[in-house]
This record gives C-alpha cells, sequence and structure tokens, in this order.
C-alpha cells in the first residue's frame, strides 16, 4: 500500500493482530448465539467437550483437521505465489476420482505397500490435473483465476455426477456411488493400528493419512522457505518485477505452484476415500475446500498456523456436531456461520485494525523515543 | 405438430422462470463490477434475501413486505462487503467469500431457530407470495394456435418479479448508458483516478453501486423464496449466484448480451431434465450433467480467450489509493 | 520576495509561505509565486525539486502544511479537486486523466454533465465543444474513443475538459513530455489562444527551449525552494540552467583516467516499443568498454530505463542487435535475465523497491535474488541458508550494511543501506558488466561517497559500467564518456573530462542546436 506511516513490530502484525481478528469472529459467534437465546458460553463448553473430551471425539476432531491441513495447506501454497486457488473443492473431489480408479483398476491385484503410493499418487495427478487448466489460462492468457477456479468447481460436481451416475456406478445399484473397495487396500483406521501396538482407543474415522498430512506439512515448510523452488514461488507471489529481474520464469512458475496446490487438495480424497469410505460418492469432499480458504487466512499461510487453525476448525466442525446433538437449537450450521465470520474478520477486514493499532503503538513508540 | 409447439412454448416459458434470478443477479453483478469492486458474493446475497423474504413474508402474510425484508438484507450485506473492501481495502474476493459462507449457515441456523422446520419457513399461501398475473385476454386466445399460445402460455401467467426482471434490463441499460449516474459509475470501474481529479468521490460511487447490487440481488432471492416458490429452502439459490456470475462475464458487463447470456443458461437448466435420455442428431444422447455444466465451460472459454474477449472494466479488483 | 511586474494586471493566482512535508521530506519550502492574469507562466527545475508538489497542492490533491493560496485577490481554501475546479482552476496531468473506453465528449462531460440525465448535458456540450474546437484550434472528434486516439489528440481532450469546466487558470504538468515536436508546436499555438483569451496557463517542465519560447515569465525551483523568478525576455536558457542545477560544488571523485580495453558490450540501431505501442528506444547505437565507465544522462522518461530493461534481458529489442561478448541478442534471438548473468553481466536496478528486492525477503533472501541457482547457494533440494547468511555477513561488514543483520527484512533497512546489499550482491561476483541505474537515489551522503568509489573500482578492475542517472553531478564526477538520451535516442555524446553541467543540461532538454541532431542521427545499422 502506498501509506505505511508506521512499521509495527513483527510480533503485532503476525501475531497479535491476526489474535485479535479471530477473537472478533469468536466474540460475533458469542453475541449470535446469545441473540439465539442460549448461552454462548454453555455452548462453548459443550463444544470443547465434544471435541477434545474422550477418545472418539478426538479421533472425529483430528479426521475433520486431517482434511482441513490439506486444503488449508494448498489455499496457502497458492497463495505465496500470488494467486487465489478457491477451486480447492473441485480439486479435492477430482482427486477423489484418481484413487477411485486406481482401486477399480489394481485393488483386485495388487498389494497395499503398492497400491498406498500409487493411491496417494492418483490423488495428487488428478488435483493437480484439475488446477492445471486454471493455472494455464492464467498464466498464458490472462484469464482471472478466481474465476475460472469457481467455474471449474462446478465443472468438476457436474462430471462427477455424470461419471457416478452412468460410469462408475456399481451394477445393479441405486445409488451413485462405486462398489467397494476390496478390504485389503483401505488405509487403516487410527485405532486399528494403534490396536497393533496393543493401544487400545475408541473406533473413529480417524486413519493414516493424518500421517500424511503431517508428512504434507513439513513438505511444504520446506518447498516455501528452504528449496529455491519455495524462494522462486514467494518471490513470484511478492513482488513480480523483482522476479523477471531476477530472471526467474513467472508463466511456469504459476503453473507448477497451482499443480501443487491442486495436488494438496487431491489428498482430502485418500483420507476421505481411501480411509473411510472406501468408495467414491457424490459431495464426499463438500466444504472442505472452501474451509481450507479459512484455515490458511487464520493460519497465515504458514504450515504451523496451518495446523492450528486445521485443529480449530476440526474442534469446530465435531463439537458443532455434538452440540446439535445436545441441544437442537443448534445445528451443523452454526459452525458454518463462525467459519464465515473467522473468513470476514481474519480475512476480508484483516486490515481494519492496523490503523488503529498503528495509532496506539505510534503514541507508545513516541513518548519512548524521546527519552531514548 | 400443435403439441410439438406447446412442447416448445413451454420449455421457454421454463426457460423464463429460471432465469429471472439470473437476469437479476448477473445485472447485480454488471452494477457493481462496472464501478470497479468484484462481488463472488451475488450467491449469498440472493441467499440471505430469499430467506429475509420468506420469513418476513411468511410473518407479515405480504409478499410485498417480504420483497422489501429480502432487499433489506442483501442490501445489509453489499454494505459489509463494501466496508470491508472499499473502506478498509480488504481483498475483495475473500470478503466475497465470507458473505457466501455467511448466508449459507445464517439463513439455516436462524431459520431452524425461528421455525424449527429443519432449515425451512413456512409455506406461503395467498397473499404471501406473488401470484400469477394473467394479462388481460389471455384466457380467450388461449385456444388460437401460435399467436394466442404464445401470448397465453409464454407471455401471460407470470408474477410480478418476472415482469419486473426483464423491465430491469431496460432500466439497468437507460441508468449506465443515458444517465450521470452511469456515466460516472463507467468512469470509476476503468479510471477511477480520472473520476477522482473531476471532483466525484470514488467511495462513494462504489457504495451507491453496491446498494443497487445488493437491491437487484434482493429482488432475486426474493423471487426465489416468494415467487417462484413458496418458501425458503436451504440452499435454495444452489449455485444460481455463480451462474448469473459467469453470464456476466459471457455477457461481457453489458445489459443486453447479459441477458441474452442468462436465457441461454436458463434455457440450458430448462431443457436439462427433458433433454434425458433424447437422442439428438449428430451427437447423440447428451448428459444432463453436460447440459448443467454447460454455463462455467462456455464462461472459461470465453474467459480464455477463445470467442471473443472478456474484458473486465480496467480498475476492477483494485482499492483507490489515491496517489500523486 | 519580490515578484516580477511584467504584466499590469493583477495576479491571477499568489501562493504565499507553502510548506509541504512528506515525513522527514521537506518537498516545498516557503513557496511564494505570482502569475498575472493571462500570461503563461512557466516553472522549472529538476526531478525532485517541488514543482509537481506545489501544483498537486494548488490542485488539492494535497494539503498544505502551511501558506495562503489566493486565487484572482480572494483567500481560497483548495481541499479536493471539486475545490480546484470550483475556484477556476484546470490541470493537465502528466499522465492524462482519462477513461480510454469513453468517447471524447464522456470524458468531456464527466464530472460536468449539466443534469442527472446525459441526453441534455449531450447536447449543449456538443455545442459548447464545437465552439471550444474552433475558438482555440483544439481539432478533436467529440465522437472518438479516447484510448484510439493519438497521445497529442488526448492532450486536446484534457484541455477540452478544462476549458469546459470554464478553467481560468490552466496547469500543465510537463505537456510535451509525450509529444511529437510537430504535437508540441501545435500545442504551443493553442496556449497562444488561450492566452489571448484572458486564460492563465502554468506550464511545469523540464525544457529551456519550451520556457524561452512561450512563457511571458518564469520561476526556477530547487530542492523545493523557489530560487528564482524571471521575466523570460530578460534571462537566457544558459541562465535558468545555471539556477536549475544551482552553483553546488561537484563531488569530484578521485580517479585516474580510464584505460578501455575490449569491447564487451555492444549496441547497433537498438530499438523497443512497449505494450502501449509507444516507442521507447529509438535506435540506440553504443559500444561499453572494458574498464570505463559510461554514463547515460537525460530526464526522466526519455528511454534510459528501457535501455537497462533492454540491455539486462527483461525486454527482448525489437530491432537492432545487442552483443554481450560472443552472444548475439535480437528480436530472433531473445535473452532473458538469467542468461544475462551467466553472460556475466551484472544489474543494479532503477528502482530497487520494485525490482532489486522482494520487501518481505529477509536480507539474506534478497541478497541471493538471482543468483539463487548457483551452487554455493543451493544443494540439489534445499538451500543451503545457513552458507547464504554466512555470505551476507560478509557481504554486510564488507559493504557497511547497518544493521548488519541478514535475518532482518529487506524493507526494514534504510535506502541506503538496501542499495549497498543490492550494490554487494552484484558487485562482488566480479562481473564483466555492470548496469547500474540511479544508484544514489534515496541515499545519504556517506553512503554516497562509499558507493561511488566501488564504482570507480570495478571500473579500475577492467569492468565496464553503464551508469544511468538523472542525476547531472553524479554523471560528470563518475563518468568517463557520457551519452545524452532524449525521447529514446542518443543525442550526444561528450567526452568525460571535458563535459559541463549547462551543455548537457541543454542536449537534455534537446535545446543544443550545434551538433547534438548530427549525433542522434545515423545510428541505424
Amino acid at each position: 500500500m502506498a501509506s505505511a506511516p508506521a512499521k509495527l513490530p513483527a510480533w503485532v502484525d503476525i501475531g497479535l493482530l491476526p489474535l485479535i481478528n479471530v477473537a472478533l469472529a469468536f466474540v460475533v459467534s458469542g453475541l449470535l448465539i446469545a441473540a439465539l437465546g442460549q448461552d454462548p458460553f454453555e455452548a462453548t463448553w459443550i463444544m470443547l467437550r465434544g471435541a477434545f473430551g474422550y477418545q472418539e471425539s478426538l479421533g472425529y476432531t483430528f479426521y475433520y483437521t486431517t482434511n482441513f491441513v490439506f486444503t488449508g495447506l494448498a489455499v496457502a501454497v497458492a497463495f505465496h505465489a500470488g494467486l487465489f486457488n478457491i477451486g480447492g473443492e473441485g480439486q479435492a473431489y477430482i482427486g477423489g476420482l484418481g484413487v477411485a480408479l486406481a482401486f477399480l483398476a489394481f485393488d483386485q491385484y495388487l498389494p497395499f505397500v503398492l497400491l498406498l503410493p500409487i493411491c496417494i499418487v492418483a490423488a495428487a495427478l488428478f488435483g493437480a490435473a484439475w488446477a492445471y487448466i486454471p493455472a494455464y489460462l492464467q498464466a498464458k492468457r490472462g484469464s482471472h483465476i478466481v474465476i475460472t477456479t469457481i467455474m471449474f468447481n462446478f465443472i468438476a460436481a457436474s462430471l462427477m455426477v455424470y461419471l457416478l451416475v452412468n460410469v462408475l456406478i456399481q451394477p445393479g445399484q441405486m445409488s451413485p456411488e462405486t462398489r467397494e473397495f476390496a478390504a485389503a487396500a483401505w488405509l487403516p483406521y487410527m485405532h486399528e493400528a494403534l490396536g497393533w501396538f496393543g493401544w487400545e482407543v475408541a473406533e473413529s474415522p480417524l486413519n493414516l493419512s493424518i500421517i500424511w498430512a503431517a508428512v504434507c506439512c513439513v513438505l511444504v515448510w520446506g518447498l516455501i522457505w528452504h528449496t529455491r523452488w519455495g524462494y522462486e514461488i514467494r518471490a513470484v507471489g511478492a513482488n513480480m518485477s523483482a522476479a523477471i529481474y531476477a530472471g526467474m520464469p513467472p508463466a511456469r512458475i504459476i503453473i507448477v505452484t497451482m499443480c501443487i496446490s491442486g495436488g494438496l487438495s487431491g489428498f482430502v480424497a485418500v483420507n476421505e476415500i481411501m480411509g473411510v469410505h472406501h468408495r467414491l460418492l457424490l459431495d464426499f469432499a463438500a466444504g472442505y475446500g472452501f474451509t481450507g480458504i479459512a484455515v490458511s487466512l487464520m493460519g497465515r499461510n504458514h504450515p504451523v498456523g496451518i495446523v492450528l487453525a486445521g485443529l480449530l476448525f476440526g474442534a469446530l466442525y465435531q463439537g458443532g456436531a455434538e452440540l446439535a446433538f445436545e441441544n437442537s437449537a443448534f445445528t451443523p450450521d452454526l459452525i458454518v456461520v463462525i467459519q464465515g465470520l473467522v473468513v470476514l474478520f481474519s480475512g476480508a477486514l484483516s486490515y481494519m485494525l492496523r490503523g488503529p493499532a498503528e495509532r496506539i503503538y505510534m503514541a507508545l513508540a513516541a513518548p519512548r523515543a524521546v527519552e531514548a | 405438430m400443435a403439441e410439438d409447439f406447446l412442447l416448445v412454448i413451454l420449455t421457454f416459458d421454463a426457460t423464463i422462470r429460471v432465469s429471472v434470478p439470473l437476469i437479476l443477479a448477473a445485472l447485480a453483478g454488471l452494477v457493481v463490477e462496472r464501478s470497479g469492486v468484484i462481488d463472488i458474493g451475488l450467491e449469498g446475497k440472493m441467499l440471505a434475501a430469499a430467506f429475509g423474504a420468506a420469513t418476513v413474508a411468511a410473518l407479515t402474510g405480504s409478499a410485498w413486505l417480504g420483497l422489501l425484508g429480502g432487499m433489506g438484507v442483501s442490501v445489509l450485506l453489499a454494505l459489509l462487503h463494501g466496508f470491508a473492501c472499499i473502506t478498509h481495502r480488504g481483498n475483495q474476493i475473500v470478503s466475497g467469500v465470507a458473505i457466501n459462507i455467511l448466508a449459507s449457515g445464517l439463513t439455516v441456523l436462524l431459520g431452524i431457530s425461528w421455525f424449527s422446520m429443519g432449515g425451512q419457513t413456512p409455506p406461503l399461501t395467498g397473499h404471501a407470495r406473488f401470484k400469477s398475473i394473467n394479462l388481460p385476454g389471455a384466457e380467450a386466445v388461449a385456444d388460437v394456435p401460435v399467436v394466442g399460445q404464445l401470448y397465453s402460455e409464454l407471455l401471460s401467467g407470470h408474477n410480478i418479479l418476472v415482469y419486473l426482471a426483464f423491465l430491469t434490463v431496460p432500466a439497468v441499460w437507460w441508468l449506465i448508458y443515458r444517465t450521470r449516474f452511469g456515466l460516472r459509475l463507467r468512469a470509476t470501474g476503468e479510471n477511477p483516478a480520472a473520476v477522482d481529479t473531476a471532483g466525484i468521490s470514488v467511495i462513494r460511487m462504489r457504495y451507491l453501486a453496491l446498494i443497487i447490487c445488493g437491491i437487484l440481488c434482493g429482488i432475486a432471492g426474493s423471487y426465489l423464496s416468494t415467487g417462484h416458490g413458496a418458501g425458503f429452502l436451504r440452499e435454495m439459490t444452489a449455485g444460481k449466484g455463480f451462474i448469473a456470475l459467469a453470464a456476466m462475464i459471457f455477457g461481457k458487463w453489458r445489459p443486453v448480451p447479459v441477458l441474452l447470456a442468462c436465457l441461454l443458461f436458463g434455457f440450458l437448466d430448462a431443457i436439462a431434465i427433458r433433454m434425458q435420455g433424447v437422442e439428438l442428431p449428430l451427437v447423440g444422447e447428451m448428459s444432463v450433467q453436460f447440459i448443467q455444466a454447460l454455463p462455467y465451460i462456455l464462461t472459461v472459454v470465453l474467459l480464455a480467450g477463445f470467442i471473443g474477449r472478456a474484458v473486465a472494466p480496467k480498475a476492477s479488483g483494485i482499492p483507490y489509493v489515491k496517489e500523486h | 520576495m519580490p515578484v516580477p511586474g511584467a504584466s499590469a494586471s493583477d495576479p491571477a493566482l499568489e501562493l504565499r509561505g507553502i510548506n509541504k512535508h512528506f515525513g522527514p521530506v521537506h518537498a516545498n519550502r516557503d513557496v511564494n509565486l505570482s502569475v498575472p492574469a493571462g500570461t503563461i507562466h512557466g516553472i522549472v527545475g529538476e526531478n525532485g525539486a517541488g514543482k509537481s508538489t506545489l501544483m498537486s497542492i494548488l490542485y488539492g490533491f494535497y494539503q498544505a502544511d502551511s501558506g495562503k493560496i489566493e486565487i484572482a485577490g480572494r483567500p481560497t481554501a483548495i481541499h479536493s479537486p471539486e475545490d480546484a475546479l470550483a475556484a477556476g482552476i484546470g490541470m493537465v496531468h502528466q499522465h492524462f486523466m482519462l477513461v480510454d473506453n469513453f468517447t471524447v465528449l464522456e470524458n468531456i462531460l464527466l464530472g460536468a454533465e449539466g443534469g442527472a440525465l446525459l441526453a441534455r448535458g449531450m447536447a449543449s456540450a456538443r455545442a459548447e465543444v464545437t465552439r471550444l474546437e474552433a475558438e482555440y484550434g483544439l481539432e478533436v472528434d467529440p465522437d472518438a474513443e479516447v484510448g484510439e486516439l493519438a497521445v497529442g489528440l488526448r492532450q486536446r481532450v484534457e484541455l477540452l475538459k478544462a476549458l469546459y469546466r470554464g478553467a481560468n487558470i490552466l496547469i500543465l504538468d510537463e505537456p510535451t513530455g509525450v509529444l511529437t515536436p510537430q504535437e508540441a508546436d501545435r500545442l504551443f499555438e493553442i496556449l497562444r489562444s488561450m492566452r489571448a483569451r484572458g486564460v492563465t496557463v502554468i506550464l511545469i517542465t523540464h525544457k529551456l527551449q519550451e520556457i524561452m519560447a512561450i512563457t511571458d515569465n518564469v520561476s526556477v525551483m530547487r530542492a523545493g525552494e523557489m530560487v528564482a523568478h524571471r521575466e523570460t525576455a530578460q534571462t537566457t536558457r544558459e541562465e535558468l540552467a545555471e539556477l536549475m542545477v544551482g552553483r553546488q560544488v561537484l563531488l569530484r571523485v578521485e580517479k585516474t583516467p580510464a584505460t578501455p580495453g575490449a569491447v564487451v558490450l555492444k549496441a547497433e540501431g537498438l530499438s523497443y516499443v512497449d505494450d502501449a505501442g509507444v516507442t521507447r528506444l529509438d535506435h540506440v547505437s553504443f559500444e561499453l568498454k572494458a574498464g570505463e565507465i559510461v554514463g547515460v544522462a537525460g530526464v526522466t522518461g526519455n528511454g534510459q530505463s528501457e535501455l537497462l530493461d533492454v540491455l539486462s534481458g527483461i525486454h527482448s529489442p525489437d530491432e537492432g542487435r545487442l552483443t554481450v561478448h560472443e552472444r548475439v541478442i535480437d528480436h530472433a534471438h531473445p535473452c532473458d535475465p538469467a542468461e544475462m548473468r551467466e553472460l556475466n553481466l551484472a544489474h543494479v536496478p532503477e528502482d530497487r523497491q520494485r525490482m532489486g528486492m522482494v520487501a518481505p525477503f529477509a536480507a539474506w533472501e534478497t541478497a541471493i535474488l538471482g543468483y539463487h541457482h548457483d551452487p554455493a547457494y543451493t544443494g540439489p533440494l534445499l538451500l543451503k541458508t545457513n552458507a547464504i547468511v554466512d555470505d551476507t555477513d560478509g557481504k554486510m561488514s564488507r559493504f557497511d550494511v547497518r544493521p548488519p543483520n541478514p535475518q532482518l527484512t529487506s524493507d526494514s533497512f534504510s535506502g541506503g543501506n538496501q542499495q549497498k546489499l543490492v550494490l554487494a550482491r552484484e558487485i562482488e561476483r566480479q562481473p564483466d558488466i555492470l548496469l547500474i541505474g540511479q544508484p544514489t537515489r534515496g541515499v545519504d551522503i556517506g553512503a554516497i561517497e562509499f558507493i561511488h568509489q566501488q564504482l570507480i573500482e570495478m571500473r579500475d578492475g577492467g569492468c565496464g559500467v553503464l551508469l544511468v542517472s538523472v542525476e547531472l553531478e553524479e554523471i560528470l564526477s563518475l563518468s568517463d564518456r557520457i551519452l545524452v538520451m532524449f525521447e529514446g535516442r542518443i543525442v550526444g555524446e561528450v567526452d568525460g573530462a571535458a563535459a559541463d553541467a549547462r551543455t548537457i543540461g541543454l542536449m537534455m532538454a534537446n535545446a543544443l542546436e550545434t551538433d547534438g541532431e548530427k549525433t542522434g542521427q545515423g545510428a541505424v545499422v
């Protein structure tokens, strides 16, 4: 921006202000709950207990978190290159197609140790392919990537309905789903995996894909901050002129970055299809792609922040479900509203407190400067 | 033959009905983008307006008060967009996403809290709905082949909001091309610095455009719940806001082409179901999903520059900062 | 301050004691100005002298910190362009404030529509514009789309806009910067006809020949101050050039005569047309030899930036040939900045904020920009962060970058320290060719000396240095040869030792009619 009179210290800029913004979102949520005639503190308590209170709930919380980490990382990677990928929804959906096709082709023949990498690669490739076209159009033809990725979300939805209804449906079945994959090919649940080590935990959909999510966090962190490709991605995102001056090819970087982003979105399918549903079905990715935007914004596009934000949203999803179960005044839609408020305050209104913060900081800093 | 003709007329009749919200929302998007503000929150505003209109109509029994309620809700969301993007120079895309998510959650949350009907509003009857208007003589000429059928089936028998939507097209055209406001609006979206140096407030122009956008999205949403339907259903906009966005781009930000794009997309929607299992010459059986995806595919092809060039207003998406 | 009494008429405009600060910069310092009604008044000064700030205050973009404005003898508060327009002030900006996809008439009408509906305003505007066009000789088709018009015609639209609003004080900011000489002549005729009808014209320009040709009075600004007022008839170009540049002592840098070696870079008839279709480089030819500093002088916007862009591989030439060592670059054989670096050509860009660094990057990240593929900095997979940080540490201490902390973000350093960091990055690799633009822009005095010393050392080490600067003094004190650019052409070449500011200044304004033209010609290969 043109005017940057005062420079805030980093801890205010990337620590305090984002926290205040999130806090504002929750204060407004609390007011809303109060307006519905409910007790916001009690609701918070139920949600906390519902999200973290017992083993099964923890499993659910982490299961949701896994999806949010994937989509949050996807949005963040694109953001570092100055791109707004709001097509995570479609890319995750198409990633599911990749996983399903790999399973349908190989699950009878190949052992799990081969199927696992094939499916992970398939999810990434299909997700990346769905991001490639908008990326290419942005890089080479200047088509606005926000609009094209929105359009691709809808095209993905239609494509998947078509494929599931007409092509991939299990013969003789009414609901548009593929056949169930061979059980040997399933990604083990966490309770199963821990059981091998003699640790009994409650059943939940949490599966080993959470380990892959953790690996992805490390990989993204390494890529963005410790490789020259990440260096180029950040340079293109922060200062296109400087990137060109430095001899970087912007079009190629845009396309590759979007493909990485799409691939990360595709991993939602590893969790959902390979880990939980074991078949391809309609709308399995619904909402995760968009929530990824909130996760990334809240996590300031950094894997650590994304894990924390993903955990928060995972807890909200699971705690919200629990809340809806205990008190019929709440539906999971409360979570959607809170999510919207987080996007609003952490994203759209993120500059709102900057001016006042700068003035306060100047007022506090100025006398000190005079003394010194 | 006569039956085929009736079928064609009925298809066009359905086209008109599904096109109405598209036309209103696309024109809303047109006005606001012409001022240089990107709004991907058309969907959310429409949805919130549908809920607002149905709620007020259910409580008061008046469709007209419902319409006012719908417009009010939609304008408030538009002003929120302005507060974030114009006043605080926030990211316009992020703000639009926030509004869509908020509308999606709030409509159901409040609906359940107020009406306990699983997110729906009570069914609207009587004056709480906009009723079909039979144009004079429609009954009398219904049996006259072609002309009579056209009149009675296609032109007559819609509710007032349908006629209003079609009148909005020339009205918006007139507003942006024939009035002082329109001249300033178009200039604001192309070169806000020129507007500023001419002594006109860019911020004021953009807020005014957002208010108009809110009103039009409000009518679109009200139509869905109090005209076309008889109450609010969760997610009842079902992506229409995005199809409207696509139509706005497809019509290259000009009212008449936008109208045609909306009719085209509405037509695709109307025939999608009828085409199920129908063998067409040359192409064979068309899948419903392909027809449903066609508006989005066409828009991407257009954006890619393969069929003409869709050039957005130059300043759209960029917060205005005085720099001299 | 005494004000010239060239005209018996009352002043149309008076400024008294105008002050304006931007942070630590005192952009206008106690500026006084009196412009007699119905005259053409020139304001000259170098880049950054404060002319544009003063006019922006007059047009309501900025508020003065202190001072008074009187229009036709009445104190007038101007808080916005609206106020300025109401006071009868019109302004033609350097970058036109026109809506490209509007017609001429629509542009003129914007903000002065004469009613809520366009039809009536449009009709009366058409009549009025036709009248104005005839009266002032401002022919332009009212129904043409502005984006389709040539630059000179667009400027007429700006003039019509101002006249249509009834402006009787018209400010023109560098109006001929984008015009051909013929268009400029037409503009002057129009300005004279305006004066004849009582309009007061304020002309801001660098070009002394324009001042001499058209103004009645002239005021000179330097470093934010109004240093002189003259009656044009009683001054000379030479005097004005001296006043503009000032009589500051030249900071001559100690240096021995150059011993140029082989040609390292050769430009033959280089032309470059930008995206808007404007020819930015017009058949530029020159040679750069090892062990010499060639200075490129010129008023901003005469093709120097584009010259650097083409020479560094950011843009490819549309015509002509560029030879760097053995590599030949032309339209069919483009080059990119990465390859140029491999050819051992380094580039310190004019605008380090926009190009030379990435603001949110840590200093160590900015310190490898463009060299991030170097195996010293990156392994097969990971950046060698520790090695880079150590390397940056070394650069920072050798170039005295303060604070010497490679982890700080690039934008947290002062301008001079940023520049030293960029300079360290580019010259520590011992390039054969160094392109450097505005090496000391926004840099404090101490750092200036240091940077100049580095450049001389580079030269003495056998590097061919091409120095682009709008600071004439810098060019004069460092260069072994000086090229002068004007409108994308090289209009003169002067030996560094024999050069003086006045001659170069006149060449920069293309006002030296002796053999400046001759040198400018014949570069086509």
